[in-house]
């Protein structure tokens, strides 16, 4: 039997834990000498009480959604894949490529192709962890984290000796010719009457990452490869039992988070810098680990979990812009959400078990 | 009289929902031999675990000699002269004896000292209860039955008055599990108490002096052993009639199925587990492997069931079967009709956090009824299939939404059973089939074994459990040390020939 109704494990544990960070990130608003009141209000106001503040969300929400869903995948199959940060740096490259050498008649071509040089990227810089992973035993959490200093090596000296125009300073490529230039939301709600800031950078990325969702969710539990994703994920005895080749879940899993991530660069690098600069993921791919830690690596999880650190990250940089409250706090708040969402769930979930049995117990 | 060394007062536990002792009471006589025979989940190792401090009960009393005595720990257990010796032993491997009985018992910082004690009190010991070990051996290089002895000294070092033994025989031969008993009458003789907690009816006719019987979390009986019968204490831990002993008719095996020539298997150390075996399975026969678990039949079964590679000859009805590589996975087994209930069914046979119905089609899940499309699985079709053997196989609960981790050991080893015998193999791999399985749904796996034999289908075997080799079985082979000792038919041999050739000794010697 199980110790308490889905809906709790799934609604309310991320719902306390939220609430718990939300008064320490209060308690410590207040030890600074700040107004946790007023400093919440500017963080909701800043992101979300505006169409330029949903902009920047959402922006920021794209992101986290794809690496989040990168992590979750991954993870269905018991690989930590922390290398979310690497293989969307290089899923850029892969981007900027797509975007500089080949004349685009139109944004939609471009958009599909750049796409999928971004999973390419991404995925193929996941399977060299992968495959020793999988033929080696090398592991995957520190092969992944190697690969994110590599990643961002590599992305150095292609920016600086390859991709930068001559006699430009910064470690940039050109910017992207105007017509693989995106549709923001501004442009897309348009034609439907829906005034919406013109600046945000919010932009058609958004569509394809809550596909993706979509398309996460069918294949972890619809196919026949989410079947022995799974299973391989939750044995790796049983899958070998049932004939599960544990190599080829490790390489499929991994290629398939490696492109996730990756694709993230078509939202950063296409639809919002327009050119590839240098640390342009910022950290993205590891807030993709805590989105998919808190959106229980479902995907419906992930898309409500990026949506909250996209209001984090929105809300927070206006909490540094107009009060005295300094950038690093607001790190700390972000943390706090993360440690009790991911890293002390138990704490809110034993309390919350005991209350539901003592419940049961006494309708029984 | 004198006070009882045990007396458990009205003792309840629940966890969660589930409650593991109802109400218990007990009372043990110092110097006796008492035994505790449940079905599994009956609720003796929690009551086991009360006693020793691992849990804390919800109600009731501990008096151990006569005084009521609280027990928050093992620490306590220990001071009130408690002591246990489980049924996966807790002893450091690469330790010598003597390091390990000291171990957790250490006088100070320096180890000489207690060494040297305890290989003087080690002494006494085995000169008092014949309690013979080299004390400077290591627990590696050691046999199980020294272990257990090993596991039993650590107790006596410790003062123990009482002794409590979880499943002591399970990891024993037979000759080992006598030399056991002979070491309990000793230490009873000497006036220890003893608990013997076992699911195995015949240990407990033969050792103890009372016996208690517990059923679902109740104490159902406590009777003297010498008033009662093990159809009786059978019918009292599973609370209806029961048949014990294995309804078939003589078996017609037919043409070869199975043959095995010259296998050998390596684990995943590099020990080669399996030395050069030949055997045959013929259409229509349960052919049994008997021996003590890691004697090689896990790794014999690994093979067949494409989950290990193996070198030399392997035939399925004279075709012969891939041994490494390509076409020598689980799927290939599967294709080639080969139906396979490993031993673990919680690691291997079931994946624990998936609903019934998605183990059901476990291992044959890409079979064409199971496809929707290409891409996806037909999850429908995957339910009706789960709710229609969960019927026919009387899975309980019968609720195909509740993942393998929440049924019980026997249902979970019905679903395994239902989803591989329904496939109508040529060639049935079953591995421990009734490993912690109750007495009523191991009368029903029993059935459905002898029904695919009738069916003219060819059975492998491999079991721990000697009673169940002898009376399933049509051929019996035993396995010792990855070779095959020999084999005898279950009416021309016995237990004690059997048990000789499990440990070792060969047939034409004995």
């Amino acid at each position: 039997m199980d110790k308490m109704p889905h809906w709790a494990d799934v609604v309310l544990i991320p719902l306390i834990s939220l609430i718990l960070a939300a008064i320490l990130s209060a308690l410590v608003i207040l030890a600074i000498g700040e107004d946790p009141v007023a400093a919440v209000k500017m963080m909701v106001n800043g992101a979300l009480g505006s169409t330029y503040g949903w902009g920047y969300t959402l922006y920021y929400a794209t992101n986290f959604m794809f690496t989040g869903l990168a992590v979750s995948v991954a993870f269905h199959a018991r690989m930590f894949n922390i290398g979310g940060e690497g293989q969307a740096m290089l899923g850029g490259l892969g981007v900027a490529l797509v975007c500089l050498y080949i004349p685009w008649p139109h944004w939609t071509l471009a958009l599909v192709f750049a796409s999928l040089g971004a999973a390419v990227f991404g995925a193929l810089w996941a399977a060299i962890p992968a495959w020793l992973q999988a033929k080696r035993g090398s592991h995957i959490v520190i092969t992944t984290i190697m690969f994110n200093f590599i990643a961002a090596a590599v992305l150095n000296y292609v920016l600086v000796n390859l991709l930068r125009p001559a006699r430009s300073m910064d470690p940039a490529s050109a910017k992207f010719p105007d017509a693989v230039h995106l549709p923001t939301l501004h442009d897309l709600l348009a034609p439907f009457g829906i005034a919406f800031s013109k600046s945000a950078p919010a932009n058609v990325t958004l569509l394809i990452a809550l596909g993706a969702c979509v398309l996460v969710w069918a294949l972890i539990w619809r196919t026949r490869l989410g079947y022995e994703i799974r299973a391989y994920g939750h044995s790796e005895t049983g899958a070998l039992y049932a004939g599960i080749s544990p190599t080829k879940i490790i390489m499929i899993a991994m290629l398939i988070s490696g492109a996730l991530a990756g694709m993230m660069a078509v939202n950063n690098v296409m639809g919002e810098a327009e050119r590839l600069v240098l640390n342009a993921t910022e950290g993205a791919g590891f807030i993709g680990i805590a989105v998919a830690l808190m959106g229980r690596n479902h995907p419906f999880g992930v898309f409500l979990a990026a949506i909250l650190f996209g209001f984090l990250y929105q809300g927070g940089a206006e909490l540094a812009l107009w009060t005295k409250i300094p950038r690093e706090l607001i790190v700390v708040i972000q943390a706090l959400v993360i440690l009790f969402t991911g890293a002390l769930d138990n704490m809110v979930r034993m309390p919350l078990e005991k209350l539901f049995l003592a419940l049961r117990r006494r309708n029984a | 009289m004198t006070a009882p060394a045990i007396e458990l007062k009205g003792i309840s536990k629940s966890f969660g929902p589930v409650q593991a002792n109802k109400d218990i009471s007990i009372s043990v006589a110092p110097g006796t031999i008492h035994g505790i025979i449940g079905e599994n989940g009956a609720g003796k190792s929690t009551l086991m675990s009360i006693l020793y401090g691992f849990y804390k009960a919800d109600k009731g009393e501990v008096w151990i000699n006569g005084k009521h005595t609280e027990i928050p720990d093992s620490q306590a257990a220990i001071a009130a002269g408690i002591g246990m010796v489980f049924q996966h032993f807790k002893l450091v491997e690469n330790f010598t004896v003597l390091e390990n009985i000291i171990l957790g018992a250490e006088d100070g910082p320096w180890l000489r000292p207690s060494l040297s004690k305890a290989a003087k009190i080690l002494d006494e010991l085995a000169t008092e209860y014949e309690l013979n070990v080299n004390p400077d051996a290591l627990i590696e290089e050691i046999g199980v039955g020294m272990q257990q002895r090993v596991e039993i000294l650590k107790a006596l070092y410790r003062q123990a008055d009482i002794l409590i033994l979880d499943e002591p025989t399970g990891v024993l031969t037979p000759p080992e599990a006598d030399q056991l008993f002979r070491i309990l009458y000793r230490l009873r003789d000497e006036g220890k108490t003893i608990i013997l907690i076992t699911h195995k009816l015949r240990e407990i006719m033969d050792a103890t002096d009372t016996v208690s019987v517990m059923r679902r979390g109740e104490m159902t009986a406590t009777v003297k052993t010498a008033d009662t019968s093990p159809e009786e204490l059978a019918e009292l831990m599973v609370g209806r009639k029961v048949l014990l002993q294995v309804d078939k008719v003589p078996a017609s095996p037919g043409a070869k199925v199975l043959e095995i020539e010259n296998l050998r298997v390596t684990d995943d150390q590099g020990v080669e587990r399996v030395k050069g075996i030949d055997l045959t399975v013929r259409a229509g026969e349960i052919l049994g492997i008997a021996g003590v678990a890691g004697n090689g039949q896990s790794e014999l079964l690994e093979v067949l069931g494409g989950m290990r590679p193996g070198v030399g000859v392997i035939r399925l009805n004279g075709e012969p079967l891939p041994l490494t590589g390509p076409g020598s996975d689980g799927q290939s087994r599967r294709a080639a009709h080969i139906a396979h209930v490993p031993e673990d069914r919680q690691r291997e046979g079931l994946i624990m956090e998936f609903y019934a119905w998605e183990n059901v089609a476990f291992g044959y899940h890409r079979d064409q009824a199971y496809q929707k499309s290409k891409l996806l699985m037909d999850n429908t079709a995957l339910r009706q299939d789960a709710d229609e053997k969960i019927e026919r196989f009387d899975v309980r609960p019968a609720n195909s939404w509740l993942t393998a981790k929440n049924f019980s050991g026997g249902n979970q080893q019905k679903i395994v059973v239902a989803r591989e015998i329904e496939r109508n193999p040529d060639l049935l791999l079953i591995g421990q089939p009734t490993r912690g399985v109750d007495i009523g749904a191991i009368e029903f796996i029993h059935k459905q074994i002898v029904a695919l034999r009738d069916a003219g289908k060819a059975v492998l075997l491999v079991s721990v459990e000697l009673e169940e080799i002898l009376s399933l079985s049509d051929r019996i082979a035993v396995m010792f040390d990855g070779r095959i000792m020999g084999e005898r038919l279950p009416d021309a041999t016995t237990e004690k020939e059997l048990g000789l050739l499990m440990a070792g000794v060969s047939g034409e010697a004995a």
